[in-house]
């Protein structure tokens, strides 16, 4: 049974498709990246996933289970989370309290503060514990969202381009990062730019084009796509 | 790390609930006075407190009759400031009709005790009644703004809306039609000739003029609803309303259903206008419509944010010091008392956003160095 599955899943803004008939799926344990020109759908497939945005038409599961009329919050509570492409962090709050505000609804008291110090370690942000998170670095906070995300412990972790603005050496320690989620048994879909890192994490690769599935497979197989190369890196494997 | 993927993301009701029931600890809940989400903690912060109270608490016995019940006219408004610092400081949702509460209230207390009297404590009884019909308007209108996914400056349009409906429609019910029973609403003119706040005491009554036994009823109040909102915003309820403030969507993507907590913000701070509403009416034995208009329904807004709307501390300072000032321009100079008061706003927005006593807390602490650059930020070790 597929993680998350979307049939005939379509959205338009007056005529204008941000996704055309997506039939989509994604395995259990997966690294499954989603990659593409701008504008070519990825960031609006992620809210519909999440059900910012209602679809015109279609519908998506998860885990076996319709959550197309589904809420927000109702989705997240079923074992889906998200970073998002801008760190949605609660920058005048202390980097303790992000990660607080996230794990409250599990557990208190001494689990609690136990599970947020072991998620700072994770991030490597546990000097910072006590800082505003609006006065870290952005890489900084990129990783801080990741681990407000990951630390409810969802099944289907969504990252909008988490290396976005980080240097080579913090994109290498993010690649670890999900890895090592995915290892405990996380499914991941992620949107990104960087082909190095896409390279570093994905098992699964599904290109977006206007909307539309354009192409689908292994990394290799999307990297040897001459269509691929022409739309999205604007070249061919020759050139 | 170990184990991080391995607890399901959806607990159960059950798993929450024996949570709950685990954390349930009255220790618990007065570490809650301490917490990141308000001003002030340790020893030299609650030995100033109390300090403050007992100079609070002896203050009448050197004062004289007239000033402490003007002092007690100054307690009924901080219970709709501390509320609106909940909506507006904590939940970041500004309402600008926490007068309708104020009025509806005030008139529902006015219209018991016109009827029914003041024996057997009733008052007290009629005050509970008006605080409640206060919750139930808020439960009706904030669940269609809340649900309805009204927010930013639209929220506040549809709240002054609604106070300016109020104070229109109790305005021009000067005719005789318009009696309740014994009570006549009385228009624009106002419901007079309310009984004030009665106690039975030993044979006979207590009735709480604006004097020292309603001085210090009030003080008494101020303080548990100071310290009862500081449980509150420094609990897990206070921590999602603060998430909300900062970031809806990722509130919202973090599991939470924004709506239930914006709305439970809503009615605990329209209760407390309620509270007020009612106060204010036992104290001078009066309600108008003008107690719904726009000029009252702005004067809250100004207290909030020239104290520091985002911490109770600061707004119950606030509140107390600006209505004294407005109070002092209103006697010395009445025509131009509004216009200090808007010149008031104006400068606490440029020069000091967060609010004038916060700005000063802030200007404390980088005096003294113990703050870091951009403010405090803490919170570990109070989960």
């Amino acid at each position: 049974m597929a993680i998350l599955e979307t049939r005939a899943l379509e959205k338009n803004f007056g005529g204008v498709f941000v996704a055309r008939a997506i039939n989509f799926e994604m395995q259990p344990g997966e690294i499954h990246c989603l990659i593409g020109p701008n504008g070519a759908g990825k960031s609006s497939f992620f809210r519909l996933i999440l059900g910012q945005h209602q679809p015109s038409a279609g519908t998506i599961w998860f885990d076996g289970q319709e959550i197309t009329p589904l809420k927000s919050f109702q989705r997240i509570r079923l074992g889906i989370s998200v970073k998002f492409q801008v760190p949605g962090i609660f920058k005048a709050l202390s980097v303790w309290q992000n990660l607080e505000i996230g794990l409250q609804y599990h557990m208190q008291g001494d689990s609690l503060s136990a599970e947020i110090r072991q998620v700072l370690d994770f991030i490597e942000l546990t000097d910072q514990a006590t800082e505003r998170a609006g006065n870290l670095s952005h890489g900084q906070q990129q990783w801080l969202e990741i681990g407000m995300a990951m630390s409810v412990k969802p099944k289907l972790l969504l990252l909008d381009e988490p290396t976005a603005g980080m240097s080579p050496q913090e994109t290498a320690k993010t690649g670890e990062m999900v890895r090592t989620l995915n290892a405990e048994g996380m499914s991941i879909l992620a949107v990104e730019h960087d082909m190095t890192f896409v390279r570093q994490i994905a098992q699964q690769v599904t290109v977006l084009h206007f909307g539309e599935i354009f192409a689908q497979g292994t990394i290799d197989q999307i990297v040897a796509d001459e269509r691929v190369a022409k739309i999205y890196l604007g070249k061919t494997n020759e050139a | 790390m170990s184990d991080l993927a391995s607890r399901s993301a959806a607990p159960s009701g059950a798993d929450r609930a024996a949570g709950a029931r685990r954390g349930w600890r009255p220790w618990r809940l007065l570490a809650r006075l301490n917490g990141p989400q308000t001003l002030g903690r340790g020893p030299a912060f609650w030995g100033g407190f109390v300090i403050v109270c007992m100079l609070v608490g002896i203050y009448p016995l050197f004062s004289d009759g007239w000033t402490v019940g003007n002092t007690a006219y100054f307690f009924t408004w901080t219970f709709m400031a501390m509320g609106l610092c909940v909506i507006w400081g904590y939940a970041g949702a500004l309402s600008f009709g926490q007068t309708a509460f104020f009025g509806l209230s005030g008139y529902a207390y006015g219209v018991l005790t016109l009827n029914i009297g003041s024996a057997y404590g009733f008052t007290f009884l009629a005050l509970a009644i008006g605080v409640g019909m206060s919750a139930l308007l808020a439960l009706l209108l904030g669940y269609f703004l809340f649900y309805g996914r009204i927010s930013g400056v639209f929220l506040g349009i549809v709240t002054l809306s609604v106070t300016l409906v109020f104070e229109t429609f109790m305005a021009q019910t000067a005719g005789p039609e318009w009696t309740i029973g014994s009570a006549r609403l009385n228009g624009f003119n106002g419901m007079t000739g309310m009984p004030p706040l009665t106690l039975p005491w030993f044979d006979g009554e207590l009735v709480l003029w604006p004097d020292i036994p309603l001085y210090y009823l009030l003080m008494g109040m101020v303080i548990v609803c100071y310290l009862a909102l500081r449980i509150f915003v420094n609990s897990r309820f206070g921590n999602v309303l603060v998430a909300i403030r900062e970031n809806p969507d990722r509130a919202e993507t973090l599991g939470y259903d924004i709506r239930r907590y914006q709305l439970g913000a809503f009615i605990v701070g329209s209760s407390l206008a309620g509270l007020s509403g009612v106060l204010y009416t036992a104290w001078g034995q009066y309600i108008t419509p003008n107690s719904m208009g726009l000029y009252a329904a702005a004067l809250p807004i100004v207290w909030v944010a020239v104290g520091g709307r985002s911490d109770l501390t600061a707004t119950l300072i606030g509140t107390l010091a600006v209505l004294w000032v407005f109070q002092t321009l209103t006697i010395y100079g009445s025509q131009y008392a509004l216009v200090v008061m808007g010149a008031l706003l104006l400068v606490t927005v440029l020069f000091a956003p967060r609010g004038l006593v916060l700005g000063l807390v802030d200007l404390a602490g980088w005096a003294s160095g113990r703050l870091r650059r951009n403010g405090p930020a803490s919170g570990q070790e109070d989960a």
